[in-house]
């Protein structure tokens, strides 16, 4: 029995992390237009980027799944997810993006203001393009300064993919609890607990990595 | 001939006027130093002509060609603001060396980056890059750093930071130099090993514009000096004149405080 479960958990995790790994993909990146979006000069922009920001921090991540997943068939007359695990998993990965670039955006945007303009004022001066001020000088230093509180969000997504099975989607959580259904057993649920704590485990390690390689300056 | 012209150049921020109605001139291969107590302007000037600052009024002109007009058309002022910054090289009270690039990268950094845009770029690279890397060598020896090249900026002290930053100036070949008070975030140890450096360049004939509060120091190595107080320029003149006989009433003033002390 403790295999089977395992194993059953062990595809549970495969779905976990797969939401997991594409919601970083998608969220880094949006996470990071965002926060240039709230800090540039245009401010209608940066207003609108600040409401939906206002608005996706201020509702629940587990009510923004639902409205995503059930909105379009609800509001627009069609679902727009396919009816399978891939439509489930695809709706919650498109959730989480929004939801997570919206806290990346104010990490981001904390650590690019966290980056002196004496900074931006010796590109400037030395014939530097935006761009070029951008990646080659204040990038990696707001890097540096994001990891820590990024790490603490990264390790509150992996937990929060538990959220997926709200809609459905066969992830860890969702996997040891079929278990009280279907076997009447309990413990598959408390075991998906060492699952996590493994993956947050590894994260850890490679965050301190990740920290201990940006040492070099200051 | 002078190399730089700037005349009545005025900047408000907000309401408040920081440079009234501002202008000299300074020949190639001359040292200007303005003094001043802080809040003078001194520093907007320097970054006014380092268009880091737009000035409300005047016109800044270098070899000849106007660079700046507050009477053009905004879109005219930015239109190759890049090529016009390279005029001008900054040395910045707070250093401001890049902190993830060694001190050689820190020199080298911009050069590379132009050298980019070259047209031949692609086909002569290694070349490129070789050259750069010796400017940058060779100008961190100049600055007495040639053991230090591969140090990181928290690595190395105030006033070696400051050289570094003085290198970083000079690669790309400005026309003039501004340092803005360069030497008021070290302590006076370090505060000679970076007045040295500036003062071997003066002797190089560096055309150089300094912010100062080295009244000493501007005497002996500037050829200029422009005394401003609330914005305006209350006086300027041969530099040994106005530090030793001052003409105004104000001046005698501020110096009267150094002396003293």
């Amino acid at each position: 029995m403790f295999w089977t479960v395992t194993q059953a958990l062990l595809g549970g995790l495969a779905t976990t992390f797969q939401i997991f790994i594409l919601t970083l993909v998608f969220a880094l990146p949006l996470g990071l237009i965002l926060a240039l979006g709230t800090i540039s000069k245009c401010k209608p922009l940066s207003y609108l980027i600040q409401i939906i920001v206002w608005i996706i921090r201020g509702t629940p991540l587990m009510l923004q799944l639902i409205i995503i997943f059930y909105g379009p068939g609800l509001w627009l007359g069609h679902n727009i997810w396919s009816g399978d695990e891939t439509g489930r998993i695809t709706a919650t990965v498109v959730a989480f993006t929004i939801n997570y670039a919206c806290y990346f955006s104010v990490i981001f945007r904390g650590g690019i203001e966290g980056v002196p303009a004496g900074q931006r004022e010796a590109g400037q001066v030395l014939g530097m393009t935006k761009s070029q001020i951008f990646f080659k000088i204040t990038l990696l230093q707001m890097v540096k300064r994001v990891v820590p509180p990024m790490s603490n969000e990264i390790i509150t997504l992996v937990k929060d993919t538990s959220l997926a099975r709200i809609i459905a989607a066969y992830e860890l959580t969702f996997t040891g609890y079929s278990f009280m259904k279907s076997a009447g057993i309990t413990w598959p649920l408390f075991y998906t607990g060492v699952f996590y704590l493994i993956f947050v485990g590894i994260l850890t390690l490679l965050f301190n990595y990740i920290e201990r390689r940006l040492d070099y300056f200051r | 001939m002078a190399i730089l012209e700037v005349k009545n150049i005025e900047k408000h921020f907000g309401n408040t006027q920081v440079l009234r109605d501002v202008s000299f001139s300074l020949d190639e291969g001359n040292t200007l130093a303005i003094i001043g107590s802080s809040g003078s302007g001194k520093t907007t000037l320097l970054r006014c002509l380092n268009f880091l600052e737009t000035p409300n009024q005047g016109t800044i002109s270098v070899k000849g060609e106007t660079l700046f007009d507050a009477g053009w058309p905004v879109s005219e002022q930015g239109k190759n603001l890049r090529t016009k910054r390279l005029h001008f090289g900054m040395v910045f009270q707070s250093f401001n060396l890049f902190p993830q690039y060694t001190a050689l990268e820190n020199v080298t950094l911009a050069e590379q980056l132009l050298a980019k845009e070259r047209p031949d770029f692609k086909q002569k690279k290694k070349q490129l890059y070789a050259d750069i890397e010796a400017h940058g060598k060779e100008l961190l020896a100049q600055m007495g750093l040639s053991d230090r090249m591969d140090h990181y900026p928290h690595q190395l002290s105030g006033g070696q930071q400051q050289r570094v930053a003085i290198a970083r100036a000079l690669a790309l070949k400005p026309d003039i130099l501004c340092f803005d008070e360069p030497t008021s975030a070290l302590d006076p140890e370090l505060t000679g090993e970076v007045l040295k450096v500036i003062r071997s360049l003066a002797q190089q004939k560096t055309t150089m514009i300094i912010v100062t509060h080295e009244m000493a120091f501007a005497r002996d190595v500037a050829d200029q000096i422009i005394f401003m107080d609330g914005g305006l320029v209350v006086e300027q003149g041969e530099a040994r004149q106005v530090i030793d006989a001052p003409r105004e009433e104000r001046t005698k003033q501020f110096l009267s405080r150094y002396t003293q002390g």
